[in-house]
């Protein structure tokens, strides 16, 4: 919501505001030393978190359903993975690779992907991924096709930080990574850029009536989009050095739709709740029974899009201004 | 704010074999109060439609100050100072009013693209969103969702949209539809104190509301101008009148 | 020469199958305007019936295509009315949403029910083998797909230009506001042409299940094609899809033999191409410029 300047959206004032909103990252950051040997998990959740994030910025705010967004992930990791197998194993370094590479593949798809809409849309997005995917199967010799990437090796973060089996610096690069994508998201939801699309989103024709040029706002943010699922991919993996076809699969493009809706799309923080809830219950559940997690998953989604459309988050809300109404009556 | 001249010349258009739009001679002088009125089908809003780009001519120009822009597309036009809005409300229904204002004056004052600073840090555009909803008159619900609002108060926030565009040329496409005749002064006051600079293109059915914004009047039937004048001119024209009411016969309702 | 022949007719059984069982989403596409990604599920529960009638009730083949496709027809008219109803004029998330848990739900139980392994197809005996045309030896079962598909594929056309039905169909996508105000029940209609749909995809799945085998996977790893199908051939008519199947099939069978080691890149590849040259598909009528 845009208030009048000089009135912050908070409720609370500035300074105390501010400290509150860090508490969280401040918490996650000593996890380790609550939770020793959940550093690999945990690491896994922000990784999908970031993954999430990335999506929300289309689904949620730009108005673009992709069922491929696995696409840019695998990209990412592949990109990561395979300059390191040739020697060039700077997680930094290489992360930034494979951010520049999903960002061009996001560029060339949604060059194409963008000028349609709807089914046909959806469709393309399915495409792409499973595209990449024959790709990524076929050429053996630069993937390794179904066995996964070989000879996976990087370097110490800034030189200084190897790798280690417990998962430490994995832990905090992810986190840091994470951090600083949230500050960039957050800020470019809230700029005037973000705005416009969710005019794009709310009303595309009465966008373009005010002289919005809508082809290239949307490719702009589905190359952002891509770029930081890229950047996922790319943490992926570096924590756990190896890149396999599951990055590009359908699967994985279902999955992180799955989360992010559960947590609530368009609201910041919906893979910041989803995700973890999907990825502890399927961790506990799935491997008993897969048959029986697809049965409740399929439910579950049903039921979410039936009664609850905002996810966890949009119960939340309601719920709160439910209490915010009984108190003012 | 500069001023400009809109023109057609020979301007037609067809769908399939259907003239909707024929041969007009077209001018819309610096600060004009034009209306255009006929009979339902006349063609009026596709003639908007044509000179605001999002449709194009079978045949014939259009021109800005002398400057042929048939080719340009909506966005184009826009920049160029020709604004519009629409018959029917075409809104960002959950996002408050000030919100629905901000991205067109965004859009104008070329902040969008900008991808990290807060709509909060642009003091000046948030600055001329007020004065927008100060000229409309709708300051006191510019926190409220669009779609709370009075369907007659939403033509009000589609008329800020255009003028947040800086507009030389405004083609106003119904302003009043739907709204009863007894509240149509909402609308006139707010036209009235639309800056004279502007050049004015009215289209309505509330005569009330036309005669008494209107400078001059065109009469558009079946495509074609079929006269122009003053409204008192229109008015006295026994051709206007057998358009809208047929011969004596028909005619119960007395012309304005 | 021989070999190019025996790639077009292979291509050709194959573009009938994915027709029949995508014609029913380009329909339902285009009259409810709604984004049914489960659509393959149909087509898999008709391979299902066709296969368990067959393998355990020893029903004939014909006999179990014809159970299989009104039991599923049933069954989509049923879903159609308790809840895709609901979805109508929804977003378009919601609408991919519940689609895809339906799959999941779907997928689960047949999982349960027939196991994780891909149906075996036996196929009568008069369809195995081959038979000789003009000097050429063809898969009899290739063959029947074709004749048989071909029978359906015309019923099909009969019933859209030259039904009652046929023509309130068409009348509904192309106004749907219209049609009502003209006394047509949309609301039946949708039900009628979503168990039509269905019920064709079923047939589909049940007479291509040793082309597209039928395993629990099957709504997952087939359903952008069907998608394809039906956008490539653009929304809402019948013929459009027919030649962007034929087309989908002949090439891919082609690719494959010429090229093994591309897989289905080739069609991934071919699709962009086509859909940036025509987003709205190839029977695009929209073709005049605004």
């Amino acid at each position: 919501m845009i208030s009048t300047p000089g009135r912050p959206n908070l409720v609370m004032p500035k300074a105390f505001g501010h400290l509150l909103k860090q508490l969280p990252w401040l918490a996650l950051a000593a996890l380790p030393l609550a939770l020793p040997g959940y550093e690999p998990l945990v690491t896994q959740v922000f990784v999908m978190i970031l993954f999430g994030l990335s999506l929300d910025l289309l689904v949620g705010y730009a108005g673009i359903v992709t069922l491929g967004h696995a696409a840019f992930f695998g990209v990412g990791g592949y990109t990561a993975g395979i300059l390191s197998v040739h020697g060039i194993g700077d997680p930094i370094f290489t992360a930034l690779c494979a951010m520049a590479l999903a960002a061009l593949t996001g560029l060339v798809f949604g060059g194409a992907i963008l000028r349609t809409k709807g089914l046909t849309l959806l469709m393309l997005t399915m495409a792409s991924a499973f595209l990449l995917y024959e790709i990524a199967n076929k050429a053996t010799g630069l993937t390794g096709g179904e066995d996964g990437l070989q000879g996976v090796n990087f370097a110490p973060v800034l030189g200084l930080f190897e790798f280690d089996f417990q998962g430490r610096t994995a832990f905090f690069y992810s986190l840091a990574a994470l951090f600083f994508t949230f500050l960039f998201v957050r800020a470019l939801i809230n700029s005037p850029f973000g705005w416009s699309l969710r005019g794009i989103r709310e009303n595309d024709a009465r966008m373009a009536a005010i002289g919005c040029p809508i082809m290239r706002r949307r490719l702009i943010i589905y190359v952002i989009s891509a770029a930081l699922a890229g950047l996922a991919g790319a943490l992926q993996a570096q924590s756990t050095q190896f890149v396999a076809l599951y990055s590009l699969n359908f699967e994985l493009s279902g999955n992180i739709l799955i989360m992010l809706i559960l947590g609530g799309s368009g609201r910041l923080y919906g893979a910041f709740v989803g995700v973890p809830v999907f990825m502890i219950a399927q961790d506990q559940l799935a491997k008993q029974d897969p048959a029986n997690w697809f049965l409740g998953l399929g439910i579950v989604l049903i039921a979410l899009v039936t009664l609850a459309p905002g996810g966890i988050l949009g119960l939340a809300e309601r719920a709160a201004n439910a209490v915010k109404r009984r108190r003012s009556a | 704010m500069e001023t400009a001249t809109l023109e057609t010349r020979r301007l037609n258009r067809s769908f399939g074999s259907h003239a909707v739009t024929s041969d007009v001679n077209f001018t819309l002088r610096p600060g004009e109060r034009r209306a255009l009125i006929g009979p339902n089908g006349a063609g009026k809003t596709t003639f908007i439609n044509l000179l605001a780009g999002v449709l194009r001519p079978s045949s014939g120009n259009v021109l800005l100050n002398g400057r042929d822009i048939t080719d340009l597309d909506e966005a184009s036009r826009i920049r160029l100072g020709i604004g519009r809005t629409f018959q029917i409300t075409s809104l960002f229904p959950k996002m408050t009013i000030r919100e629905n204002v901000f991205l067109a004056v965004a859009e104008c004052e070329g902040i969008a693209r900008n991808l990290v600073r807060s709509v909060l840090q642009y003091r000046k555009q948030l600055a001329r969103v007020d004065e927008l909803l100060h000229r409309v008159g709708l300051s006191d619900v510019a926190q409220l969702p669009v779609q709370l609002l009075p369907y007659g108060r939403q033509r009000l926030v589609e008329i800020a949209i255009a003028l947040a565009l800086r507009p030389k040329i405004l083609l106003l496409d119904e302003p009043a539809a739907g709204i009863p005749t007894a509240e149509s002064h909402v609308i006139l006051d707010i036209l009235s104190i639309l800056p004279s600079e502007i050049a004015i293109l009215l289209i309505d059915h509330d005569m009330d509301l036309v005669f008494r914004f209107a400078q001059q009047i065109s009469v558009l039937v079946q495509g074609s101008i079929l006269v122009e004048g003053t409204p008192n001119e229109i008015a006295a024209d026994p051709r206007v009148r057998e358009v809208y009411l047929g011969d004596s016969k028909h005619g119960r309702s007395a012309a304005a | 020469m021989t070999t190019l022949i025996t790639i077009l007719f292979f291509g050709i059984a194959y573009g009938m199958i994915l027709y029949l069982i995508s014609v029913g989403l380009s329909v339902t596409m285009g009259l409810m305007g709604f984004v049914n990604l489960a659509h393959g599920v149909f087509a898999m529960l008709g391979g299902y019936a066709t296969v368990t009638l067959m393998n355990r009730f020893a029903v004939p083949f014909l006999a179990s295509l014809a159970i299989g496709c009104i039991v599923v027809s049933a069954i989509g008219f049923v879903l159609e009315r308790v809840f895709y109803r609901r979805f109508y004029g929804r977003s378009e998330l919601d609408q991919v949403l519940f689609s895809f848990g339906l799959i999941l739900v779907a997928v689960a139980l047949v999982r349960i029910a027939w196991g994780p392994l891909a149906q075996p197809i036996q196929l009568p005996n008069y369809l195995k083998g081959q038979v000789a045309i003009f000097g050429l030896a063809l898969p009899a079962y290739r063959l029947a797909l074709v004749g048989f598909g071909a029978a359906i594929i015309a019923g099909l056309w009969f019933v859209f230009d030259r039904t009652l039905f046929g023509a309130r169909i068409r009348a509904a996508v192309d106004n749907r506001a219209m049609a009502q105000s003209i006394g047509i029940n949309t609301s039946r209609l949708f039900a009628a042409a979503f168990g039509l749909g269905t019920g064709l995809a079923a047939l589909g799945g049940g007479l291509g299940a040793d082309v597209l085998a039928i395993a629990p996977a099957y709504p997952l790893q087939y359903i952008v094609y069907f998608l394809i199908v039906v956008a490539v051939g653009g929304l809402g008519n019948i013929k459009g899809p027919f030649v962007a199947a034929l087309a989908i099939g002949i090439s891919d069978t082609a690719c494959r033999y010429f090229v093994p080691e591309a897989g289905s890149i080739f069609i991934f590849v071919f699709v962009f191409v086509v859909l940036i040259w025509r987003p709205n598909g190839i029977m695009d009528r929209r073709r005049v410029a605004p």
